[in-house]
């Protein structure tokens, strides 16, 4: 490959952006350490999960947080899509549009006993 | 330092009394740079158990949002043991999802509930002080 052009046709460029579109993410205080204090950061993705990925490629540090290193929604989270908790949707396949908001918030659990989460 | 207006302690150990024999969960309210409790958002306890308890998801997204609409933040959560001293667990302690929130604890073990209220920063407990208040 090296020295030839590679022409890439707007159809190609088309499609791999298909979808993908800028989305609100609001933060729980305990991640807005990791984005400069804001409460608020646009990512983008045509899913929840290419949406959390393209997060924590703009924010390295929340590596881990929100998606454990085998591709799921940590347990300790909660994710949301508008008002839906996306647990009952399609999790991170979920489908997202621009005029969506993704909230993340801590899952809150406890108790006297062993969890059962 | 945590304070609490009556009608907030009221409504806190009033949702961890109606929640027997379960344990009952709620989340607080305030300004995240004071000490007051603002409000007392009760919430379903999804694990339905007398040992633990998990915030239901939906609940904890409509506080979150009454609590922003009010220019407040949630700031901690509160439950209940039902038989047993108000001390975080060791499971209160590996689950608690923010440093810089307030962890309520009310014991129902004696005929009256006692409630303590704690930080949890990197797995160390440190009790508060909690300031019963008119406003």
């Amino acid at each position: 490959m090296v020295g030839k052009t590679v022409r890439i046709t707007s159809d190609q460029v088309n499609i791999s952006l298909e979808g993908s579109v800028p989305v609100e993410v609001r933060l729980p205080t305990v991640l807005r350490q990791h984005a400069s204090g804001r409460s608020s950061v646009s990512a983008s993705g045509s899913t929840v999960g290419e949406v959390l990925q393209d997060l924590v490629q703009t924010f390295p540090s929340m590596a881990g947080q929100v998606v454990t290193p085998d591709g799921t929604l940590h347990k300790f989270v909660n994710v949301y899509r508008n008002d839906d908790d996306v647990r009952y949707l399609e999790r991170l396949d979920t489908k997202v549009s621009d005029t969506d908001v993704i909230t993340i918030l801590p899952a809150v659990a406890g108790g006297t006993g062993p969890a059962r989460r | 330092m945590l304070r609490l207006p009556v009608e907030v302690y009221t409504a806190v150990v009033g949702h961890c009394l109606g929640g027997l024999p379960d344990e009952a969960c709620g989340l607080l309210g305030g300004d995240p740079a004071g000490t007051e409790v603002a409000i007392c958002y009760p919430t379903r306890n999804a694990a339905a158990s007398a040992r633990t308890y998990t915030v239901d998801p939906q609940d904890h997204l409509r506080a979150d949002r009454d609590a922003e609409s009010r220019g407040l933040e949630i700031v901690g959560v509160f439950h209940s043991h039902t038989h047993t001293d108000p001390y975080p667990s060791a499971t209160d302690v590996a689950q608690a999802p923010d440093p810089t929130w307030h962890y309520v604890i009310v014991s129902l073990r004696d005929e009256s509930p006692t409630l303590r209220s704690y930080r949890i920063v990197d797995g160390k407990i440190d009790e508060e002080q909690v300031g019963r208040e008119d406003r």
